[in-house]
C-alpha cells in the first residue's frame, strides 16, 4: 500500500511541479514581448530573501494560508466560495471593534474577539449557504453580491465606531489595548523580523481542517456531497444540511484571514485594512489542491512572489505587477495539470485493476 | 450510385484491433457483412461490440485491421467520414430534440442535402413511405411514443444517404410488440438491399431476425453463424461465454405470510395533472422477492425513491416491520433496514473518485464497524472491505484503489455486498444487472437468491423480464404510476407482460 501513496504522492508534486514551470515559462513570453530582461527578472525574484523579506513572507503566507483553507472547506463540497474577502473584512472590522471595546481584561478580550470574526464569518457566508440550499441561489452569485454588500456596511459602521487620531486623516476603530495584543516572535536581528504569533493559531487551523474533513463522519458526508451530491442523497446525507454547515465553516474560517495583521500589527481596523486577500485564497486552494499542506506550500509560494517582486521597479525597472501575471497564470496551468496527472494517474490503476480482472485459478492474494 | 457486384461485401472488417490501457478492446476482429442482409453481432457486455461500432462508425480509430465499404478501403476519422462512405449509425439512446418536429430533428445537420423545406419534406415521405416507416414529417417528436422515435432515427441515417445502417442494442427500450414491428422494417430495410448491422445481446430476438450472427468474446471474432436455423440461442450464449451457462430460476418457495415492508396509498404528485405514482398499495413478505414490471419512464424509479425517502412530495405510510418510515428521513430508513442497490450506480451508488473502503462507508455512516462515535473508523472499514471482495468476488487489488477503476460488474458486486452488510430486512434492487457480465450476473442473482432465503423482503425493478420472471415470486406491473396487473411468474410468458405493460392486455 504505501507503494501507492509515494505513487499518488508523486504524481501530487509532478502536478503543481508542471504547472508552476508551464506558468514561468508564460511569464517570460510575456516579458520578453515587452522587451523587458527576462533574466535579471527572474534572477531577482529568485535570490534567497533576507531575514527581513522571510519574515514578511511568513507572515502573508499566514494570511493567505488562512484563506486558502476558507476557499478549500468549500471546494471539497463543490461550492465555490468567492465572498471570503467579504467575509473576512466584515469580521475584522467585528473583531476590532470587539476587541478595541475591550468588555474583558487581557487575553479572554482577544479569545472573544476572535470568536466573534469566526460567527460574523461564519454568519455572512451563511447567508449564501441559506440561499443555495433553500432557493437554489448559486453561491457564486450571491457571495459576490455580498463582498459588496460587506464594503457598504463596514463603511457604514466605521463611521460610528472610528475614533479620529489626533493629526491624521484616517478613520479607524479604537486600538486593542496592548494586554490583548497576540504577541510576535523574532526569526533574527534588527527590526522587522517579527513574526504574527498568530502563526499558531493557523497552524491549528490547518490540522482541524484535515482533522474534520478526512477523520470525522462529517467530513466524510461534506467530501461525499462534493463529489456526488446523487450518491450522497442515496446514502442518506441531507444536502442541504451540508451545503448551510460547508458554508458556516468555510466562512468561519474566512473571520479569521485578517485577525493576524489585526492583532499582530496594525491594532485596528481602518479604511486601509489590506483586502483582496479572498480572492488569492482561490488561487491558493487550488496549487494546493485543497489539501493542508498543499495550500500552505501555495500561500508561502504567493507570499514569495508578492516580497520578491517589490523591488524589481528600482531594480530592474520591470513593474511587480509581473507576478501577479504569474500568480494569474498558475491558476489556469494547475488545473491543466492536475487534470492531466489525474487522468495519468487513473489510467495507471486500471491497468492494476485489469491485471487482477483476469480469472485466475490460484486463490488471489490480498494484502491488508 | 451504381449497385457493386453482390459478391463483394458491403462492409468487410479485417484483423481489426484497438487496445485501451490495460485493455485489450479489440483483437483481430474479422467480419463481413453482406448487402441484402441482416448481420447480428452477438457477445457479452464489455466483449467488445461497443468498440467495434464505435471504429466502424469513425468515433475511434482502430490500432490495426482495415474497414472496406463496397469493396473500397476506407479511413474513418469522424462520423462525418462513415456517412460520406455510406455508413449510418442509430444509438441505443436517442438523439432527438424533443421539442422539434420529425422534419426539424431529420435535417437537422444534413441541411445541404435537401434544404430545410419543401424538398426535404418530400424527401422524408419517399422514405417513409418506400420502407413503410410510418413517419409523419409535421409531428411534434415530444408526442412520439418510443418504437416511434427509433423509426425516426432510422430516418435520419437514410435521409443522409446511408447504406449499411448499425443498430446498437436497437431493442433494448421496446417491449416485445414493438421489437416485432421494428423487425417488420429492418426486413424492409434488407428488401431495398441495404445492409443492416444488427447489435445485441437478446439471442432469442438475434436468432429471428438475423441472416448472419457473429459472436465476439474477449475482443475477438469467435465464429459467424451463416446458418441461424440450425443454433439455438443457449448454443449462442455458450460461444459468447465459452462456458456453461447460469439461469435466472427460482428455486423452492420461501414465502412466509409475515410482512415485512407495507406499503399503503402511495402517491407522488408529478409537474403536470398525472401523477407520477397514483395510490400504490403493497406488502412484501419475509422471504419474498416481488417483482416490478414496466416499461421505463412508468414511476419505477419514483417509486423505489421514494421508499428510500428521497421523494420529498411522496405521501402515503411505509411501515418496516414495526417501524413507521412515513416521514423518516433517508438515512433514518437505511439505519431502519434498507439495502438499496440503485439504477444508476454512477450516479446514486458510488463516489467514483474514492478509493473502495470510503465506498463501503458511503449509506454507513452512522453504523459501525466504518464510523464510531463521528470518527470514520478507517481500519475496520477497510478490513469490511477486504471481507466483501473476498465474499462477493470482486476483482480489484485491494480496497485502497479508486471505484472508478473498476469494471462494472466488480462495482455492482461491492454495491450488493455493501448494501448486504448490516442485516438489513428489505433489500431493494434496482436493474442490478444492467451493464454487467454474465459471469457478475449470475453472482448478483445468487447473491439475491441467497437474501431471499435468508428471510428478506426484496423488491426487484427490472427491465430484463427474463430475469424478473426467473426471480420474483410475485410480479406487479406499473403503467402510468399505477399498478395494472399481478402475475404469478410460474405461469405468465414476457408477452404477456409486455402487453401489460403497455396497457394493451387485459389485466389480470
Amino acid at each position: 500500500m504505501s507503494s501507492a501513496r509515494l505513487v499518488s504522492f508523486l504524481l501530487g508534486l509532478l502536478a503543481a511541479v508542471l504547472a508552476l514551470v508551464a506558468a514561468f515559462a508564460i511569464t517570460s513570453l510575456v516579458l520578453i514581448i515587452a522587451g523587458d530582461p527576462v533574466g535579471e527578472v527572474w534572477g531577482e525574484i529568485l535570490t534567497f530573501p533576507e531575514q527581513r523579506n522571510l519574515a514578511n513572507i511568513i507572515n502573508n503566507a499566514t494570511v493567505l494560508y488562512l484563506s486558502g483553507l476558507a476557499v478549500a472547506v468549500a471546494f471539497k463540497m463543490n461550492l465555490f466560495n468567492i465572498g471570503v474577502d467579504g467575509q473576512y473584512r466584515i469580521a475584522a472590522f467585528v473583531a476590532a471593534v470587539v476587541a478595541g471595546e475591550a468588555w474583558l481584561p487581557g487575553y479572554l478580550n482577544t479569545a472573544l474577539a476572535i470568536l466573534a470574526a469566526v460567527l460574523v464569518g461564519a454568519a455572512w457566508a451563511g447567508i449564501a449557504g441559506l440561499l443555495r440550499a433553500t432557493r437554489g441561489v448559486s453561491e457564486v452569485i450571491s457571495t459576490i453580491m455580498l463582498n459588496f454588500i460587506s464594503t457598504s456596511v463596514v463603511a457604514y459602521f466605521l463611521r460610528k465606531a472610528a475614533v479620529r487620531e489626533e493629526g491624521s486623516n484616517t478613520l479607524g476603530t479604537r486600538e486593542i489595548p496592548e494586554g490583548s495584543r497576540i504577541p510576535s516572535f523574532s526569526i533574527g536581528d534588527g527590526p522587522g523580523t517579527e513574526i504574527y504569533g498568530f502563526i499558531f493559531i493557523a497552524v491549528a487551523a490547518g490540522f482541524a481542517y484535515w482533522f474534520v474533513l478526512n477523520k470525522t463522519r462529517f467530513g466524510f458526508n461534506l467530501r461525499a456531497t462534493g463529489q456526488s451530491t446523487t450518491a450522497a442523497v442515496a446514502s442518506g446525507i441531507s444536502v442541504k444540511r451540508m451545503t448551510i454547515g460547508a458554508m458556516l465553516i468555510s466562512g468561519g474560517v474566512a473571520g479569521l484571514v485578517g485577525l493576524p495583521i489585526l492583532f499582530g500589527d496594525s491594532y485596528s481596523y481602518g479604511s486601509t485594512f489590506q483586502s483582496g486577500l479572498g480572492f488569492a485564497g482561490i488561487a491558493i486552494a487550488l496549487l494546493g489542491r485543497n489539501h493542508p499542506i498543499g495550500i500552505a506550500l501555495g500561500a508561502l509560494l504567493f507570499a514569495f512572489l508578492d516580497e520578491q517582486s517589490n523591488p524589481l521597479q528600482i531594480l530592474v525597472g520591470v513593474s511587480p505587477d509581473i507576478v501577479a501575471i504569474t500568480q494569474g497564470v498558475i491558476v489556469l496551468t494547475v488545473v491543466i495539470s492536475y487534470e492531466l496527472v489525474r487522468r495519468f494517474g487513473v489510467r495507471l490503476e486500471q491497468q492494476q485493476v485489469a491485471k487482477a480482472d483476469k480469472p485466475v485459478d490460484e486463490p488471489k492474494e490480498v494484502t491488508a | 450510385m451504381s449497385n457493386p457486384a453482390p459478391e463483394v461485401p458491403a462492409v468487410r472488417l479485417q484483423g481489426i484491433g484497438k487496445r485501451f490501457p490495460g485493455v485489450i478492446a479489440n483483437d483481430n476482429i474479422n467480419i463481413d457483412v453482406m448487402r441484402g442482409t441482416i448481420h447480428a453481432i452477438v457477445g457479452e457486455n464489455g466483449a467488445g461490440k461497443s468498440t467495434l461500432m464505435k471504429i466502424l462508425y469513425g468515433v475511434q480509430r482502430p490500432d490495426s485491421g482495415t474497414i472496406e465499404v463496397d469493396g473500397t478501403q476506407v479511413s474513418m476519422g469522424s462520423p462525418a467520414d462513415a456517412i460520406k462512405a455510406g455508413v449510418g449509425m442509430v444509438f441505443q439512446h436517442f438523439q432527438l430534440a424533443d421539442n422539434l418536429t420529425v422534419l426539424e430533428n431529420v435535417v437537422l445537420g444534413a441541411e445541404k442535402l435537401h434544404g430545410i423545406g419543401g424538398r426535404a419534406r418530400q424527401r422524408i415521405v419517399e422514405i417513409s413511405d418506400s420502407y413503410s416507416l410510418g413517419v409523419e414529417p409535421d409531428e411534434l417528436v415530444e408526442d412520439l411514443g418510443v418504437g416511434a422515435r427509433q423509426r425516426v432515427e432510422i430516418l435520419k441515417v437514410l435521409y443522409r444517404g446511408a447504406r449499411t445502417i448499425i443498430l446498437d442494442e436497437p431493442t433494448a427500450v421496446l417491449v416485445p410488440q414493438e421489437v416485432d414491428e421494428l423487425f417488420g422494417n429492418l426486413r424492409g430495410l434488407k428488401e431495398e438491399g441495404l445492409a443492416v448491422i444488427f447489435i445485441s445481446h437478446k439471442l432469442d430476438e438475434v436468432l429471428s431476425v438475423a441472416d448472419e450472427i457473429t459472436v465476439i468474446r474477449r475482443g475477438t471474432t469467435v465464429t459467424t453463424v451463416t446458418e441461424p436455423s440450425s443454433v439455438t440461442a443457449r448454443d449462442l450464449a455458450e460461444l459468447m461465454v465459452g462456458s456453461e451457462l447460469p439461469r435466472a430460476s427460482s428455486e423452492a418457495s420461501t414465502v412466509t405470510d409475515e410482512v415485512l415492508l407495507s406499503v399503503q396509498s402511495l402517491s407522488l404528485p408529478g409537474s403536470g395533472a398525472r401523477p407520477l405514482l397514483d395510490d400504490l398499495s403493497f406488502d412484501i413478505h419475509r422471504g419474498e422477492i416481488l417483482g416490478i414490471a414496466g416499461v421505463e419512464g412508468n414511476g419505477q424509479a419514483e417509486l423505489v425513491e421514494a421508499i428510500m425517502g428521497m421523494r420529498e412530495r411522496a405521501t402515503g405510510s411505509i411501515r418496516l416491520i414495526d417501524t413507521d418510515l412515513s416521514s423518516a428521513s433517508t438515512r433514518q430508513r437505511r439505519e431502519s433496514g434498507i439495502g438499496y442497490i440503485p439504477e444508476d450506480r454512477h450516479r446514486h451508488g458510488l463516489l467514483l473518485d474514492s478509493p473502495l473502503w470510503e465506498n463501503r462507508v458511503l449509506g454507513h455512516q452512522g453504523r459501525p464497524p466504518s464510523v464510531k462515535h463521528g470518527i470514520v473508523d478507517k481500519r475496520a472499514a477497510r478490513q469490511d472491505t477486504l471481507r466483501i471482495i473476498d465474499e462477493y468476488d470482486v476483482r480489484t487489488p485491494g480496497p485502497g484503489v479508486l471505484a472508478r477503476a473498476l469494471s462494472g460488474g466488480n462495482q455492482q458486486k461491492l454495491i450488493v455486498g455493501r448494501e448486504m452488510s448490516g442485516d438489513p430486512i428489505l433489500l431493494i434492487a434496482a436493474h442490478p444487472t444492467r451493464g454487467v457480465d454474465v459471469g457478475a450476473q449470475a453472482a448478483i442473482w445468487n447473491h439475491i437468491k441467497t437474501a431471499r432465503r435468508e428471510g428478506l423482503a426484496v423488491l426487484l425493478i427490472s427491465a430484463d423480464l427474463d430475469e424478473l420472471i426467473g426471480l420474483s415470486d410475485r410480479i406487479e406491473v406499473i403503467l402510468r404510476g399505477r399498478f395494472v396487473g399481478s402475475f404469478d411468474p410460474s405461469d405468465v410468458t414476457p408477452q404477456q407482460l409486455g402487453s401489460a405493460m403497455t396497457g394493451a392486455g387485459a389485466s389480470a
